[in-house]
């Protein structure tokens, strides 16, 4: 039996209030399985598990607020007999780490069960064996995936709803299952719950005489600050504690604008790409060459990250900002990252976004394009050790060659943690992303 | 599809990108990029959501056209006219 606890989804996080639970007792459920929807100080956001098991006990209820590491459920590993209801957690288990996977002996089964296994994601230590001395068949793994299967349409359809959207329903008493979604994938929007508001027999506690009610401005007013808290927390944290240093380089965008253009005139509008893509793959590529850009300073000492996941950082509306994760960047071609931002920057808005993507970013890139800025001075987000900036693709007098012309030309900066790299190493880093933006069709 | 249905059908599209936003009180004379404070990638994802709702491919050198909802909703009347 394993604790499941209110994960840190940031160094600026210290508590979460769980808004919904997405699995109940007896659910059986895998690595990656959302099992919770938690409200952070920025987001909602669906939280994954990181083993496989059975949901014994919830022990949170919907609406608390938690601190970190406080243990929400109670999860036993697959194969796992129920465990007696009086097991209690020793006092010397770590708090802040996801508790051990209890070893499991390999069930017996056939090759071809296991490679079925592989195939439908299916755990064998959760079926039951029905060939000679309880071995596990191919057609066992069969009608264990198709259980699964009828087990996930059973289940209660996923109420989708921007965090505004749910705190307006909660402030204003409306059921979000009762709201019918105009959003992405049928999200609930502040709209909807307005919309919903103003019809009578939904609005269960509205006022009967207001035809459209204020949104209740304490609350918004709240969460505004309660943001603010956040990043001050993780910002005042990175300025104290991260000695940081500076680079910049214009980098020459001729070359990756025309390949974009040519490249854009063959894709049909959904696979179209935008300038950022580019300036993320090459960021990604370059991470590959210069390694101590990629990872955490934890405990006195940097921990370099194999995979790189970049954050991306996106300015929210509402005020403040968050930088999730584009996992395995380097890995993806331009379509899958353009899928990848599309996809990023419409969660962030609508709600959606997952636990892993809040927590894996192993360094930042910041855009700030859009906002006409040239060049951005960023400040590490900890405990990471670097923070790209790109401002926005601006026409300037470019000379080379004893020739001066115009170009569209990007600002890039780094700002990097001087305990984990020196200025040579994070100059060849910027100097690899110019290298890479010259042979765009490489990327 | 009318011009009433067109517009409805933008309103639905930008409700997807800038779920907070009262669209009511858009200034439908406005650049929706001050508007809504959308950046290049919601409009992509505006652009594309035209585009899955409508079947009109609206091309990159169009984009200053449908930058306020009166201009996305004449240009789009002209396409749908058009085709």
């Amino acid at each position: 039996m394993s604790e499941f606890l209110m994960p840190s989804l940031g160094a600026d996080m210290d508590a979460g209030t769980l808004l919904e639970w997405r699995i109940k007792p007896g659910d059986s459920v895998k690595r990656g399985d959302i099992v919770a929807l938690v409200d952070t100080d920025k987001a909602a956001i669906e939280i994954e598990v990181f083993e496989a098991g059975k949901i014994e006990k919830l022990l949170i209820p919907e609406g608390e607020k938690v601190p970190v590491g406080t243990p929400l459920a109670l999860i036993s590993p697959p194969g796992e007999k129920q465990a007696p209801a009086e097991l209690k957690p020793t006092k010397e288990e770590p708090i802040l780490e996801v508790a051990p996977k209890a070893v499991v002996e390999r069930p017996r089964a056939t090759p071809a069960a296991r490679k079925h296994e592989l195939e439908l994601g299916l755990e064998l230590s959760d079926i039951q064996g029905t060939g000679k001395h309880g071995v596990i068949t191919k057609e066992d793994v069969e009608h264990a995936a198709a259980s699964v299967s009828v087990a996930v349409k059973e289940k209660e359809p996923q109420i989708k709803a921007s965090p505004l959207a749910r705190r307006l329903a909660k402030e204003l008493g409306i059921e979000l299952a009762a709201v019918q979604g105009s959003g992405p994938d049928g999200a609930i929007t502040r709209a909807d719950i307005e919309r919903a508001a103003a019809v009578p027999e939904k609005a269960v506690k509205a006022p009967p005489t207001a035809k459209k009610p204020a949104i209740p401005k304490t609350a918004t007013a709240d969460k505004q600050a309660a943001m603010r808290r956040a990043i001050a927390a993780a910002m005042a944290k990175s300025k104290r504690e991260i000695p940081h240093y500076y680079l910049s380089t214009h980098i020459d965008m001729s070359k990756a604008l025309a390949f974009l253009e040519e490249e854009n005139l063959q894709r049909p509008l959904p696979d179209r790409l935008l300038p950022a893509v580019l300036l993320l793959k090459a960021s990604a590529l370059a991470i590959r060459k210069v390694p101590e850009m990629n990872g955490f300073w934890l405990d006195d000492g940097f921990k370099p990250s194999d995979d790189i996941h970049l954050g991306v950082g996106i300015s929210l509306r509402g005020g403040g900002l968050i930088a999730p994760a584009i996992h395995n960047a380097d890995k993806k071609d331009l379509g899958s990252l353009m899928t990848d931002l599309r996809d990023l920057v419409a969660r962030s808005r609508s709600g959606g976004l997952r636990s892993s993507e809040m927590t894996d970013a192993t360094i930042t890139v910041t855009n700030m394009g859009d906002q006409g800025i040239e060049t951005v001075y960023g400040v590490i987000y900890p405990p990471q050790v670097a923070l790209l900036g790109f401002g926005k693709i601006t026409e300037r007098p470019w000379a080379e060659a004893g020739m001066v012309g115009a170009r569209p030309v990007v600002h890039l900066t780094l700002a990097a943690d001087h305990r984990a790299s020196d200025g040579h190493r994070g100059g060849l880093f910027l100097a690899a992303i110019e290298r890479l933006l010259q042979k765009p069709e490489e990327l | 599809m009318s011009e009433k249905e067109l517009k409805e059908t933008i309103l639905a599209v930008l409700a997807t990108i800038a779920p907070e936003a009262d669209l009511s009180e858009i200034d439908p004379d406005e650049l929706l990029q001050d508007e809504l404070d959308v950046d290049s990638i919601d409009f992509s994802n505006f652009v594309l959501g035209l585009y899955k709702k409508t079947g009109i491919e609206i091309p990159e050198r169009d984009y200053p056209k449908i930058l306020s909802l009166n201009g996305c909703v004449a240009y789009l009347l002209g396409k749908a006219v058009a085709s």
